[in-house]
């Protein structure tokens, strides 16, 4: 994982060059898949062609870098970060960089799911390697020009420089590099050397942010487009009978009322048109599968916890052995609620389907899959679709599904017109994809003052725990460990959502930790540390966190928080490894009135080197408030198939006056970085409900807290 | 359909709408100003804040009628340059994640500083609590509330 200086790739395998007519170079680079030998980036900038290249970079002959990226940005930053990392090899100064976002091939896109926490670890090593080796080619250029060695020119934001003292700009050799051969082996820089990974650089759009421009899917148009507000059937379970839309269509603006399948869509000249048009319409619906409540969930998740019918993900010893030889056992069940994502700006999607060709634009996450969806949906070569990404009011997991795109598409085949769907905040919330409710009954197994065992079955809707989460900590510390998984299969939609599973798996762990803690008599800190060490020397492949980086942040965060120590507060811990980083946090709380209040929340991260430190510090404090709101907070419930919440006002987010300072400190080291967006948000909860266990002596064990607490519910 | 007369960013427009329309909507479908966001339609996120005679007004409860008369401004035209200020703290924090409902707590926190021009933390918290952020940017919008405090003065 340490950052290695020499470099060598096959040439050819993932970049070309070409001089532009209008003066400049153009480097064009496939990040994830080789380019054909016989392609070149184009001479003429307007014909940038996506097919090839997902990326390219313009170096003027003024020396000036434009970065065009294809990936758009949703809140994790990686619209800025990933461009750093091009132009730290390139060694320009980072005043001189423009990005802008290019459009997305997403016919060879590889990387179908843009924006996630991934990126960034997935880009580190080929992004750098494009910036190196633009950077080498124009040093090239320039040693030719002068006569000497490359290996005796240096550069420096954006100069080269020679030992007899001569310079040139960037600028006044792109014409030369531009036809070079593309070299096979290039230097990357020495982590020391950074001069732009590592500092604090302001997210890209942030001008057209703080004055209103048009960048999200909500605020695209085009001539001549309608506005749909679509009627879904209003409970799971449920399809269309029958429908009268004789108001709606008298609504002022209402163009067309269109069913399609068991969704009925109005189009109107405006939105507010259009949803005035959804309330006037009358339609009846008809039970075609079972009508669940929240109710049923919980009796069935019990069931299943109670059962024996279960899959098991990782078995080490023999728990049923460890746990009647103990001399105490412990067991707790932990309940959480489904929750949905409500990203500020609500599902929409426009979609204008003619005879010739399918045109999508707005908020996705998943385009190159959601391009195909829509194809075979209609009937169509996905050659005929084309899918524009707009920056995106967060995502959370749920602009993982094309569901809105779907039916934007159904909508303007029907319609034959350019249609732009809109959700309204009650659509949003109750045609979720939600993250689905989750039991856990943890039990563990004390002998002669040693923990001796851990079984952990999960019971879940729709789906389980998947891919190593079986194996993150405490696997590979405890002799007899057991993961075992049940579900039941709803009619709710259910999906990702920020850090899926370990979300709530992190907080109930961390929870029961301490309770192990307690019952042993042993310090909570030390209780981990010495677990920890159990993990070290590690040959089972299957376990990727790493015992050292997680006693590290444990220390940190130890420290910076004064664990143990600070008067006047509750202080709760916690420590997770998930999304490849390791995370240890400490909640302050004091209690008001019987209300607790997340006073401070101290951060220890390891996430190997800092990109960008003001996004990622921004991406830690996001994680941990949205850990805490959702943890305090959140929840939806049904009744008989139908969302009980639909709007923020029977939805409590988290506000202003409930959140805590977040003190966040990084852990420094050369280590290949990973990412930001979700792995703060799983433990925090846990320390929460450890503040509040000392504040209260209550254990809390049923998300979300505030309404198993005997105080009154929030809302607003 | 009627036509209102709206002043909106020290300009006259006339629009045909409803009387009933939300002006958040008359801003963003008849006006092309869609800096103003949509997130609830019930005056409970505060995504649709603009001014209206120099107070934060939800935009999404207000009628196209009732806004006839006002002076109205949005986050397009809260400074000629961007540079508000306001806008000017949220750049120095670099205070956005998604982005989505900043314009709105912008548009909050100008109008709270236009009234209270050296607020205390509590002061600036109570007055940021209706503007939700999905994204949880929370602790910089307090910053930079005090940060633009500090520039207004
Ligand atoms: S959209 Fe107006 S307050 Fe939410
Ligand atoms: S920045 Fe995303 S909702 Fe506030």
């Amino acid at each position: 994982m340490k950052t290695s200086n020499k470099i060598s790739f096959s040439r050819r395998s993932f970049l070309q060059t070409s001089a532009l007519a209008s003066g400049g170079m153009l480097v064009g680079f496939n990040l994830f898949t080789a380019c054909k030998e016989d392609v070149k980036p184009p001479v003429d900038l307007s014909l940038l062609d996506y097919n090839d290249f997902n990326a390219f970079i313009k170096i003027s002959d003024e020396g000036k870098v434009t970065i065009f990226a294809p990936n758009p940005e949703i809140g994790q930053g990686v619209k800025t970060s990933m461009p750093m990392l091009i132009a730290e090899e390139l060694d320009v100064a980072w005043e001189d960089v423009h990005v802008v976002q290019g459009k997305l091939d997403t016919k060879n896109y590889t990387r179908q799911v843009a924006g996630g926490s991934q990126s960034l670890r997935q880009g580190w090593t080929p992004l750098r390697q494009t910036g190196a080796t633009a950077r080498q080619m124009l040093v090239n250029a320039a040693a030719a020009k002068w006569g000497v060695s490359a290996s005796e020119c240096k550069t420096n934001k954006g100069v080269i420089t020679n030992a007899n003292g001569d310079k040139l700009g960037y600028g006044e050799v792109v014409k030369e590099a531009a036809s070079l051969e593309v070299p096979e082996d290039v230097t990357l820089k020495d982590p020391k050397d950074f001069h732009i990974i590592g500092q604090d650089i302001s997210n890209v759009d942030i001008d057209e942010i703080v004055t209103g421009k048009p960048l999200f899917g909500l605020d695209y148009k085009q001539e001549g487009m309608q506005y749909a507000s679509v009627l879904r059937p209003p409970a799971f379970g449920q399809k269309l009978e029958s429908f009268d839309d004789a108001n709606a269509r008298t609504v002022n603006g209402v163009n067309d009322v269109i069913k399609f399948g068991d969704k009925i869509a109005v189009l109107a000249n405006s939105t507010w048109a259009a949803m005035k048009g959804k309330k006037a319409l009358k339609a009846t619906w008809t039970q075609d599968s079972k009508a669940e409540s929240t109710a049923f969930h919980d009796e069935t998740l019990l069931g299943l916890l109670n059962g024996d019918k279960f899959d098991t993900r990782r078995k080490d010893g023999d728990v049923i052995k460890a746990f009647a030889e103990a001399d105490q056992v412990l067991e707790r069940t932990y309940e959480t609620p489904f929750v949905p994502h409500n990203c500020m700006e609500p599902m929409n999607f426009f979609a204008n389907v003619t005879t010739d060709k399918i045109e999508l634009v707005g908020p996705i996450q998943t385009p190159a899959g959601t391009a195909g969806q829509v194809a075979r949906m209609l009937g169509r070569d996905a050659s005929e679709v084309t899918l524009e990404m707009t920056r995106m009011g967060g995502g959370f997991g749920r602009r993982l599904y094309g569901d809105f795109a779907l039916e934007a598409a159904e909508v303007s085949h029907l319609a034959k017109k350019p249609v732009k769907v809109i959700f309204s905040r009650e659509d949003d919330m109750a045609a979720g994809i939600y993250r689905p409710a989750i039991k856990y009954r943890i039990a563990a197994s004390i002998k002669d003052g040693k923990l001796t065992g851990y079984h952990l079955k999960e019971a879940a809707i729709n789906g389980n725990m998947y891919g190593l989460i079986p194996n993150f900590f405490p696997a590979g510390a405890i002799e007899n460990y057991q993961v075992d998984t049940a579900n039941y299969k709803s009619n709710i939609t259910t999906g990702a959502w920020r850090a899926p599973y370990t979300n709530v798996l992190a907080s109930c762990e961390q929870s029961f930790f301490d309770e192990i803690a307690e019952a042993m008599g042993v310090d909570r800190i030390k209780l981990h540390m010495d677990l920890l060490e159990n993990v070290k020397r590690t040959t089972d492949e299957r376990i990727q966190y790493s015992p050292e980086r997680l006693q590290g942040v444990i220390k940190r965060v130890v420290k910076e928080s004064n664990y143990g120590k600070e008067k006047d507060v509750y202080q709760g811990f916690a420590v997770y490894y998930c999304h490849n980083t390791h995370v240890a946090e400490v909640a302050d709380i004091i209690m008001d009135n019987g209300v607790p209040v997340v006073k401070k929340v101290t951060v220890a991260v390891d996430c190997g080197i800092v990109v960008n430190p003001l996004g990622a510090k921004n991406q830690v404090v996001g994680g941990v408030i949205d850990g805490i709101g959702h943890s305090m907070y959140g929840e939806i419930t049904f009744n008989d198939g139908a969302p009980q919440s639909n709007n923020y006002d029977s939805y409590q987010l988290i506000r202003m006056l409930q959140t805590p300072q977040v003190d966040v400190h990084f852990i420094e080291n050369d280590i290949a970085p990973t990412g930001l967006g979700e792995p703060t948000l799983p433990p925090v909860g846990g320390a929460v409900a450890n503040a509040i266990y000392k504040a209260t002596g209550k254990r809390l064990t049923k998300m979300p807290y505030m309404n198993n607490m005997d105080v009154e519910p929030v809302v607003g | 359909m009627p036509t209102f007369q709206l002043k909106i960013n020290g300009a006259s427009h006339s629009v045909e709408a409803d009387a009933d329309t939300p002006l958040l909507w008359v801003l963003r479908d008849n006006l092309d100003l869609v800096g103003t966001k949509y997130g609830c339609g019930i005056a409970q996120c505060g995504a649709c804040t603009v001014h209206m005679n120099g107070n934060a007004t939800r935009s999404c409860t207000t009628t196209v009628a009732n806004a006839q008369g006002m002076e109205i401004t949005t986050i397009e035209g809260l400074s000629e340059n961007g540079d508000h200020p306001v806008q000017e703290a949220w750049k120095d924090i670099d205070v956005p994640q998604c982005g989505y409902c900043q314009s709105g707590q912008i548009m909050t926190a100008s109008a709270f500083l236009e009234n209270n021009s050296s607020p205390s933390r509590e002061e600036i918290r109570s007055a940021m609590h209706g503007n939700i952020c999905r994204c949880a940017s929370y602790n910089s919008i307090e910053k930079a509330v005090e940060v633009a405090a500090k520039k207004m003065n």
